[in-house]
Order: C-alpha cells, then sequence, then structure tokens
C-alpha cells in the first residue's frame, strides 16, 4: 500500500498544467481530489513518473448558470454540488448523484471533473451525465474544445481525453419544466460504489403521453450508458404500469450485465429490471 | 457521594484519543530506525524453487534480507498455545519465513530491512522467487477426502486433530419423535481491527535486552512464545503493547512477524519496524470462525429438548495459530448445548489444515458458533412442532432455582435468570402486538421478521487448574498491583491488556468506589512486561472478572493496611476504624479522622508506623477464580426483506443482555454495539472466500463488506443483573455478548420473514442475491 517512487509538481493554471504535461511526456497524471488515483498508486497498479497537482485552480471551481446550462468547474466537490443552491434548483438529480457518493471524506475530496475523468465503470455521476446530456470541457495543447459524454467516456477507465490536456469543466442540460428526475442505486455493501445505478428524467405532457425521458444505467458493465431503446419505447406512449414494467423489462434484457464476485449476471438482471421500474415510477407517480 | 460503580461516566481514555494523542505502534519513531517489509507468497501451495535477492539486495538503502534457509536454525517455529489432549493432535512446524514450500497466500519468503518505509517496498518488489506450484487444499470438508493433496506431508488427511466430547444412548436419538438435522457453515471472517499488526524491535547490546513493541492483546503471552523461539531470556525481553486500534482475537497470536523484528534487531544491532500493509492484513493475520457444523436435535412434539449431537469442521488454515485448536473443540463443543437443560450432547470436531491463512480466536471464539448453531437448531424445531419460537425456549430453559447448573458436556454454569433477559426484551419490543402487524403487513405482500436469540456463553478465563487439564499452554489467573503514591495519588497495574475496552475507566471506577478518589487520581498501566511482572492478557471477556477482580482485592489489602496506619495515628483499635468516602474516622468519636492523603504521606514518609508495619502503600493480588462466568440474556432483531432485490433491511435491533454486575453501563453498551455490529456483519455481510486455487477473492475493503454505520437502527440496549457468585465483583463478561447472540438472531428473523415462502436456512453471509434466489426458487416451486 505505498506507491512507487513519483516526482510532485503543483500548479496555478490550466496552461501550467499542460505545460507540465508536456514536460512529463506522457509520464505525468494530473491528480485533482486523488480519491480514485491514490488508492491506484497504493496498489502500483499505476505507477506515474510524477502528479501533476490541479487541485489548487480557482479557475476550475464552481457552479454557474449559463443560458439552458449549468456549467460545473472540473474541480467542484461532490460535497459542493450536493449542496449548491443552483445545481438543487435546475438540476436536483445530479444533487441526488453526488449525494450517494461513497462517504463524507469522499465527497469533501473527490472532484466532478476526477470522477468523469477516471471513467470507472461503476460510478455514479455518468449516470447523472448521460440523462442531463453532459458536454464535457477540455482545454489541450490547441486550446478548448467539448464533446459530449456520449462519446468522452469509451471503455472502463478509458476516455476521448487527448493527451497532455485538462478537463475544464462540464455542463448540464436543464431539463424541461415539467419534467421530473430520480436516481436510484444499489449499493455494493463493502465499496459503496453502484452494484447499479439508474437515472430517470421524464415528463408527461397532455393525455398522460410522455414527452420527455431519458434514461442512463452505471454500474452493471463495462461502461455506463443511455438506455435508448428503453427510450424509445417509452416516448409518445401513454403512461401506464404496465408500460413501466415492460420499459424496465426490455432495460434488463438489453444491457450486458457484468458478474462479480457479490452479483451473478442474473441477478444484476434483475436489480436492473427492479431499479429501472422504481425509478420509472418514481418520476412519473411521485406527488 | 454518588455510587462510582454503576456510573455512567465517560471513558477516561477517549480524550487523548480523539485528538490524536494516541501512542500507536506507528507512532513510535527511535534513532537509527530501519524499516521492514516481508516478501509473501503470492500462491497458496508452491514450492520454492530459488530466490534471487541480488537486485534487491543492490537497490538504495537496503541493509539486509533474510530469507527461510538463512533463518534455519537460527529462530525456532512459532507454536500454537493451545495443545488441546485427547485428539491426537498433530502440529506442524510454522517456521517464521517459508523454507522450501509455502503453504498458503500470504506466506512469509522474505524479509528485507532497509533505511525507510519506501526504500524498503521497493526493494522487495525486486527480489524474485521462482515457485513450482502444487495442487492446494481448499474448503475443510474437499481437504479430508483421501486425494486431497497434504499441506503437511506427514500429517494424514490434513486432519489436525480430531476431537470428541459427550455420549448419547443411541436410543435417545432413535426413538425421538422429532428430529431436526442441518449443516451450518459458520463462514470465515476477517476481524479487520482498524489498525492492523505491528511490531518495533529495538536491542539493546550492552544490557543484551531486547524490547518489542508490538500489537499484543497479551503481552505476557508473546514475551514467554517469543523468548523461546527466539532463544533470549524472558529476563532479557520486553514486550510493550502500546495504543491500540482494536484486535477482536486477531491480535492474541504470537506471529512469525513479530519474531522476525524481533531477530533482526537483535542481529543488525539497529531499531526494526514492521507495520502490516491493510491488504497484507487479509493474507498475513489469522481470521476466525470456518467452522463447518453438522447439527441433529432430537426431542419430543411437546418441545421436551432430548439431545443434541453436532459435528465441527474446522478450516484451521495452514498452522495451528496460537489459540486455534481451543476454539472449535473446548470453547465450542462444551457449550453446545446453550442455555436448555438438554439431557445429552455430543460433540466431535475435526480441525483441518488446508492452504489458507491461519484461524485463531475471534470475538466469542467458538461461543458464536454454539449459539448460532443451537438458536438456529430451536427455531426449526420450533417450527416443526408448530410451537412459538418463545414458548419453546422458555420450556428448556435451565430454570433460575437450577443454578449453579452443570450442562450436559460438563460445565458448571455459575448463576442464571434466563427469563428476566427476555421478559425484559419482549416488553421493550412489545411482542404481542410484532406479531398482528406482522400480519397485516404480510397481506400487503411485506416480508417482515421476528427472530430470537436467547443465549450464555462462557466468559472470564478462567480457573488456571481448568485451562491446564484442556492443554492451554498458560495459566489464566489474573495479576493486579495497586501502588499509593505518597500524594494518595494511585497508580494501578494489570496484567490484563486493553486494546479499545476502555479498562482505565471501569478499573478506575473499582478502585475510585473503594478508596474514595476521584477518578482523575487513579492510573492503570497495562501492557508492558516491564511494569506488570506476569498476566495473561484481554481476550475471552476475562479482564474485567478475572483482571477487575485483582484490582478489587489489591484495593482492599491497601485498605486493610492503611487502616492499621490510621488507628495508630488516631490511636484507636483498627476494630472500630471505618474507612467511608476517602476518610479514616473512629466509630462513635467524632472529629479523629484522616484522610486517605494523609495516611498516604504516613506510609511513604513512614516516620511513624505502627510497630512491625513494613513502609509504602501498596498491594498486590493474584486472582485465579475458582470458575469460569457465564453471562447470558435475549436478543431480537426485526428485519424486513425486499422481495423483489432480497436486500434485508434491519428495522429493530433490541438487546437484553445479563452480565451480572455492570461497572459502567456507557462503556457496557459500547461493547455490545460493536459486538452486534460484528455479529451482523456475519450473518449479512462479511465472509472470506478463496477460489479453487486458494487466492483470495476478499483481500480489500472493496470486496470484504465490513458493515457500516449507516447498515443499523437505533440498538435499543438495556441489562438485568445477575449476579456471579464466582467472583466479588458479582462481573460477568461483556465483550463477546453481542458477537455471540446477534448473529442467530437476524438469521432466526430473516427466516421468518420468508417463511410464507417454506425457507428454511440460506448460507451465510445472506447476500441479497442469495435471498432472492431462495425467494425465487420457492416461487417457482
Ligand atoms: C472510499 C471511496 C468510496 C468511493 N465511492 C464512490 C461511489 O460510491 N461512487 C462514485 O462515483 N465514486 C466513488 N468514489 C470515487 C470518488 O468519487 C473519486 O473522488 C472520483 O471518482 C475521482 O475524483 P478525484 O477528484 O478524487 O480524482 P483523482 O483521483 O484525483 O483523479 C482520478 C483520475 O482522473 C484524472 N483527472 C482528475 N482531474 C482531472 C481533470 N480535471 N482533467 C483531466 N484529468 C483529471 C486523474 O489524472 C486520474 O487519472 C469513491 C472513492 C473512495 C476513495
Amino acid at each position: 500500500m505505498i506507491p512507487s517512487k513519483f516526482d510532485y509538481v503543483r500548479v496555478n493554471s490550466i496552461d501550467e498544467a499542460i505545460q507540465q504535461l508536456k514536460q512529463f511526456n506522457g509520464e505525468g497524471m494530473l491528480i485533482a481530489g486523488g480519491h480514485s488515483l491514490v488508492p491506484l498508486l497504493k496498489f502500483r497498479l499505476s505507477e506515474p513518473g510524477a502528479l501533476i497537482d490541479i487541485s489548487r485552480i480557482s479557475e476550475l471551481k464552481g457552479v454557474r448558470k449559463e443560458g439552458d446550462r449549468i456549467v460545473i468547474g472540473a474541480l467542484t466537490t461532490h460535497f459542493q454540488i450536493a449542496n449548491d443552491p443552483i445545481v438543487k434548483e435546475y438540476i436536483p438529480v445530479l444533487s441526488e448523484t453526488v449525494r450517494q457518493i461513497g462517504d463524507l471524506q469522499v465527497r469533501n475530496r473527490g472532484t466532478i471533473g476526477g470522477n468523469i475523468a477516471h471513467a470507472d465503470p461503476a460510478a455514479d455521476l455518468p449516470a447523472a451525465a448521460f440523462v442531463l446530456d453532459a458536454e464535457i470541457a477540455i482545454h489541450g495543447e490547441d486550446g478548448p474544445e467539448t464533446m459530449n459524454i456520449d462519446s468522452f467516456i469509451v471503455g472502463p477507465l478509458i476516455t476521448m481525453l487527448p493527451e497532455n490536456s485538462v478537463l475544464t469543466s462540464i455542463s448540464f442540460a436543464i431539463p424541461p419544466a415539467h419534467t421530473n428526475a430520480e436516481y436510484l442505486k444499489f449499493s455494493h455493501p463493502a465499496s459503496g460504489y453502484p452494484v447499479i445505478g439508474v437515472a430517470v428524467v421524464a415528463g408527461v405532457g397532455e393525455n398522460d403521453v410522455i414527452d420527455y425521458i431519458r434514461i442512463a444505467i452505471t454500474g452493471v458493465g463495462n461502461v455506463a450508458y443511455r438506455a435508448t431503446s428503453v427510450e424509445e419505447k417509452l416516448l409518445g406512449q401513454t403512461l401506464s404500469q404496465t408500460l413501466l414494467k415492460e420499459a424496465a423489462q426490455l432495460a434488463a434484457e438489453e444491457g450486458d450485465m457484468a458478474s462479480d464476485l457479490f452479483t451473478s449476471e442474473d441477478y444484476r438482471r434483475n436489480l436492473c429490471k427492479v431499479y429501472t421500474e422504481r425509478a420509472l415510477k418514481s418520476v412519473f407517480y411521485s406527488n | 457521594m454518588k455510587k462510582v460503580v454503576g456510573a455512567r461516566l465517560k471513558r477516561k481514555e477517549d480524550p487523548k484519543l480523539i485528538t490524536g494523542n494516541g501512542y500507536f505502534s506507528d507512532d513510535i519513531q527511535l534513532p537509527g530506525m530501519l524499516h521492514a517489509a516481508i516478501l509473501r507468497s503470492p500462491h497458496a501451495h508452491a514450492m520454492i524453487k530459488s530466490i534471487n535477492v541480488e537486485e534487491a539486495l543492490k537497490a538504495p538503502g537496503v541493509v539486509a534480507i533474510y530469507t527461510g534457509k538463512d533463518l534455519e536454525g537460527k529462530i525456532g517455529p512459532v507454536p500454537s498455545s493451545w495443545l488441546v489432549p485427547g485428539c491426537n493432535l498433530k502440529e506442524a512446524p510454522q517456521y517464521p519465513l517459508a523454507i522450501d514450500r509455502v503453504r498458503y497466500v500470504g506466506d512469509g519468503v522474505a524479509l528485507v530491512i532497509a533505511e525507510g518505509r519506501y526504500a524498503v517496498r521497493d526493494a522487495m518488489y525486486l527480489i524474485d522467487v521462482e515457485y513450482e506450484t502444487l495442487s492446494p487444499a481448499v474448503g475443510q470438508k474437499q481437504s479430508m477426502q483421501i486425494d486431497a493433496p497434504l499441506v503437511h506431508d506427514d500429517i494424514e488427511n490434513n486432519i489436525a486433530f480430531h476431537w470428541k466430547a459427550g455420549e448419547i444412548p443411541e436410543e435417545v436419538c432413535e426413538n425421538a419423535e422429532v428430529a431436526i438435522r442441518q449443516s451450518f457453515y459458520i463462514q470465515r471472517v476477517a476481524p479487520s481491527p482498524i489498525e492492523t499488526r505491528a511490531a518495533i524491535g529495538q536491542y539493546n547490546p550492552g544490557s543484551g535486552e531486547l524490547t518489542l513493541w508490538c500489537t499484543s492483546q497479551n503481552p505476557h503471552i508473546h514475551r514467554m512464545v517469543l523468548s523461546g523461539v527466539l532463544g533470549i531470556s524472558e529476563a532479557k525481553l520486553r514486550v510493550i503493547a502500546p495504543d491500540m486500534g482494536g484486535g477482536f482475537g486477531g491480535k492474541i497470536g504470537v506471529y512469525p512477524d513479530e519474531a522476525l523484528v524481533g531477530y533482526a534487531a537483535r542481529d543488525l544491532g539497529r531499531p526494526v519496524k514492521w507495520i502490516e500493509e491493510r491488504n497484507e492484513h487479509f493474507t498475513a493475520s489469522n481470521y476466525g470462525r470456518d467452522e463447518v457444523l453438522d447439527v441433529e436435535l432430537f426431542g419430543k412434539r411437546d418441545g421436551t429438548l432430548g439431545a443434541i449431537r453436532v459435528k465441527n469442521t474446522h478450516n484451521v488454515g495452514a498452522y495451528l495459530s496460537t489459540m486455534g485448536p481451543g476454539v472449535s473443540t473446548i470453547d465450542f463443543g462444551l457449550m453446545v448445548t446453550g442455555c436448555y437443560k438438554i439431557p445429552y450432547a455430543s460433540c466431535e470436531t475435526f480441525g483441518v489444515y488446508t492452504n489458507t491463512t491461519p484461524t485463531d480466536a475471534y470475538r466469542g471464539a467458538g461461543k458464536p458458533e454454539a449459539t448460532y448453531q443451537i438458536e438456529r437448531a430451536i427455531d426449526l424445531f420450533a417450527k416443526e412442532i408448530g410451537m412459538d419460537p418463545i414458548e419453546l425456549r422458555r420450556k428448556n430453559f435451565v430454570q433460575k432455582e437450577e443454578f449453579p447448573f452443570t450442562n450436559a458436556q460438563g460445565l458448571l454454569y455459575d448463576s442464571g435468570d434466563y427469563e428476566k433477559p427476555l421478559a425484559k426484551a419482549l416488553e421493550m419490543l412489545d411482542y404481542n402486538k410484532f406479531r398482528e402487524t406482522q400480519k397485516e403487513l404480510r397481506k400487503q405482500g411485506k416480508l417482515i421478521g421476528i427472530g430470537f436469540s436467547t443465549y450464555v456463553e462462557l466468559c472470564g478465563f478462567g480457573p488456571s487448574k481448568v485451562a491446564g487439564a484442556i492443554g492451554f499452554q498458560g495459566g489464566v489467573w489474573e495479576n493486579a498491583t495497586v501502588r499509593v503514591h505518597p500524594s494518595g495519588k494511585v497508580t494501578v497495574y494489570s496484567g490484563t491488556s486493553p486494546h479499545g475496552q476502555g479498562h482505565a475507566t471501569t478499573f478506575g471506577q473499582v478502585v475510585a468506589e473503594k478508596l474514595g478518589l476521584p477518578m482523575d487520581d487513579i492510573e492503570l498501566v497495562f501492557g508492558d512486561t516491564k511494569a506488570i511482572s506476569m498476566g495473561w492478557g484481554t481476550y475471552g471477556s476475562r479482564s474485567v472478572a478475572v483482571g477487575g477482580t485483582a484490582v478489587s482485592i489489591a484495593t482492599d489489602r491497601v485498605i486493610e493496611k492503611a487502616k492499621k496506619i490510621a488507628a495508630h495515628e488516631l490511636e484507636a483499635p483498627v476494630e472500630d476504624l471505618v474507612f467511608e468516602k476517602g476518610i479514616f474516622s473512629v466509630k462513635g468519636a467524632q472529629g479523629f479522622e484522616r484522610t486517605f492523603q494523609e495516611i498516604a504521606k504516613s506510609a511513604n514518609m513512614a516516620w511513624n508506623l505502627p510497630e512491625g508495619l513494613e513502609p509504602s502503600l501498596e498491594a498486590q493480588s493474584f486472582f485465579d477464580p475458582e470458575n469460569f462466568v457465564y453471562p447470558f440474556g435475549a436478543h431480537i432483531a426485526v428485519v424486513e426483506v425486499d422481495k423483489e432485490t432480497g436486500q434485508i433491511e434491519v428495522k429493530r435491533y433490541v438487546a437484553v443482555d445479563d452480565v451480572g454486575r455492570v461497572i459502567n453501563p456507557l462503556t457496557a453498551e459500547g461493547q455490545v454495539h460493536g459486538g452486534i455490529a460484528q455479529g451482523i456483519g456475519q450473518a449479512l455481510w462479511e465472509g472470506a472466500v478463496y477460489n479453487e486455487e486458494g487466492q483470495l477473492l476478499t483481500g480489500t475493503f472493496m470486496d470484504y463488506a465490513l458493515p457500516k454505520a449507516r447498515f443499523f437502527p437505533e440498538i435499543e440496549t438495556a441489562f438485568t443483573e445477575t449476579l456471579s457468585p464466582v467472583n466479588p465483583l458479582g462481573a460477568k463478561g461483556i465483550g463477546e455478548t453481542g458477537t455471540t447472540a446477534s448473529t442467530p438472531a437476524i438469521m432466526n428473523a430473516v427466516m421468518d420473514a420468508l417463511e410464507p415462502y417454506g425457507i428454511k436456512d440460506i448460507e451465510m453471509p445472506l447476500t441479497p442475491e442469495k435471498v432472492w434466489r431462495a425467494i425465487s426458487e420457492s416461487e417457482g416451486k
């Protein structure tokens, strides 16, 4: 549980961070809250030549509203997001999601940028990112660019983050006013990570017709995903308990379910069905 | 003045601990100190073909590397300390480092010493070991098969011991109207103290003394055993247990690692520190339990129990640990009848070597397992004959007037009133109303269940002559010294060795009450073999009953002597002297008084002592109890099962324990809470898992599920007080009641919740998936 040797530099700006990344020539790694990276270092699963500490770059912190989106700096902690009034007002499902991450210490240290950049297949945040149509802002050697969450996370611990770049912020679409949202998580009793996490944003229009629906599932397989076929099944349909049941069934059948020491594939599939149905019911039928 | 014994005092030791001023092993920094790391086997079973340390020796800061071969003949094997007689016990020698063969993942292969804890790790990874893997023996039942790989070539069928106790006349079983037969697996669990193990050795070449700080629940046992292993006189070996972050049995054991650190410190003439890493802890520290229990409970349809027959197949791991052999034999096998008047009992135990980390005592050691099987079997019996589980228990309880009571296996239960805590717990829960609510909720499709556990356990080790008879390689008396300084302040020395229990507070209360002193005037010293002549440590809920009694007796002796001095000064006969609230006075003579502090000064100055009385005010007691103590109680759990996911929620938990005299309800409740958390952990979440290759799959807290505070409801506790006649305090033991009682209470509750599905048993831990499967299967039927 003792890492191998590494250099350490603290940087105070995005440019400096990129500069240092270049300098260490592929050997340097950014560190933010350290709550995903440090465990890897301690197991020597990751042995970077240098850690470039970005945690004090103030321009990467904070929450603001920009038009119809909420922009959150990469270094904003889970705790800050959970308690942020703007988040609570416009995208409460995000605050609900991060509130369920780890424990208080983890939420105090862990950052949204680190969570997304780490792309842990069992992380909570990607589920909310998918249903809120997250745009990832990146600053690289050639300046800023953005990527949708869809194309950013490509596999377990694999993202499209270009070399020598910094994830600077994540922006989330404010869902239409008439929608409701929910994030339901079944925690692993040991790690606290989701065995499954289901995020739903949805609304019904006239005549109980579902006119807005986004469902994302995390924790079950290699990578979090939007359950698009389930969305298609629901969109434009008249809301009913039976419909939700069928949709949940579809979600369970379609997903790639991993098995591990704690859950078999069958059982995860069952959880997927139960949690999808519960999340949908909660969104459509509470209040 | 209010009574001090029985008062809800906050723990004396907490301010220092919660302000970061504890002094733990890892806080120890000595000049010139080196760091140690132990390279461990990644294989469950393999021959060591070669060990190449060349690269590692060249690494910066490396001072020395030792392999098993280097140490051959220099340090002896580490022996077990519980050589249970009459069971053909075969102890395989455990050398501090494997010599030519590794026998479990985590077996030590090389010891690296370097300047600095980082350097030592970097170097360790450079050692190149060539292994030739062998098939491992995994799982106790499989490992007893004729074709199973042998862990030790000369130990047939891997059987470490085969123990039997108790006879049941054949006709009792054959003619029984009801026979319940059930197998239970008490799965392997990791004690997981918040502080891992540690050892720091320092050798003084002048005096020849070796000081070893280590995480030990029993420093004198460590001294005794290690002096043999290291070939050093006990007079030259000082073992100190600094502040410790828990033990739960995992720090009773004398491990190879401590011997290695002591050896290296002496060999190199420089202090050496070894701190176990958390992932290392999962493979190198002893586990608890791992027993397969085949249980048969016989009786009549009217609920009269006739006999219990149990077979325990115990996975002892690759070597016999310090207490290991006693757990599944003496501790378990003599307690299989629980708190019931079952006329006949028998227990047969097989200890089986496997290629896994050794198992040892874990909180409760044998009693939780014994309680589990009888409390589960009782419930199955009740279901079988259609009787309320409470009624069946009551019908078979040993009755109040039958104490002291000899159980079917010959143990003498000291005192008890089993109905009392049960009645209280039922009242706290409102049992009758609960059953109605349960019916209602079942109609709504909710699965809610209630489970009981009425237990008795054997605690307070114990009479030394019994220890000898059962093969324990030690005495189990206790030692206390009460030393009064000239100022009247007091230092108490105890041979018990707390590591989180709070003895400074509870022992302090015993002394404070007797001497009429404020708690702050009393200090407790423990955990240092140089300060305390001898003692046997803290485990088996023995500290208050045995150690606390020694403290109490020594305090009485101090008072006795002080009275003589006071009588002399007050010119009154000793018989007329009264000592109350710290004041010596003469019966019927107003104004003739001396304070305790005045007498303390007189005794220490010795200017004017009675003829023939020696100076100083200090007394010692060596207390050896005449019997064990047997705490008991009733725990009730209420759970709800989510039938779609199998997830279990503990809704209520009521614990009423009778541990004799409660010295401090606050610390007692703390013990109950912690014990319950661990016991429920066993039922619902914890479990070490090895695969067929003997690889540990639960090697981190990402996979090994320790209970978290948020998993529990508010635990509702109460005590009844049935004093023990075995010691003058009337105290029993509180440390293990929670782990003993709670596991079956939870299991019984879940089975009650699942009653509509006809599910009788599910193997622990009750993961949601297992429960979901059981429900699905029964629905499919
Ligand atoms: C005990 C524990 C429990 C946890 N439980 C959960 C849980 O239940 N759910 C959950 O979702 N997570 C959980 N986590 C993970 C936690 O949320 C992490 O904090 C988070 O995933 C990573 O954020 P960080 O700031 O700590 O990143 P770091 O650990 O500092 O970095 C993680 C990775 O991201 C990279 N990185 C970080 N910031 C940037 C950036 N701005 N630009 C580019 N790359 C960057 C780093 O180089 C590194 O590769 C848990 C962690 C712990 C220790």
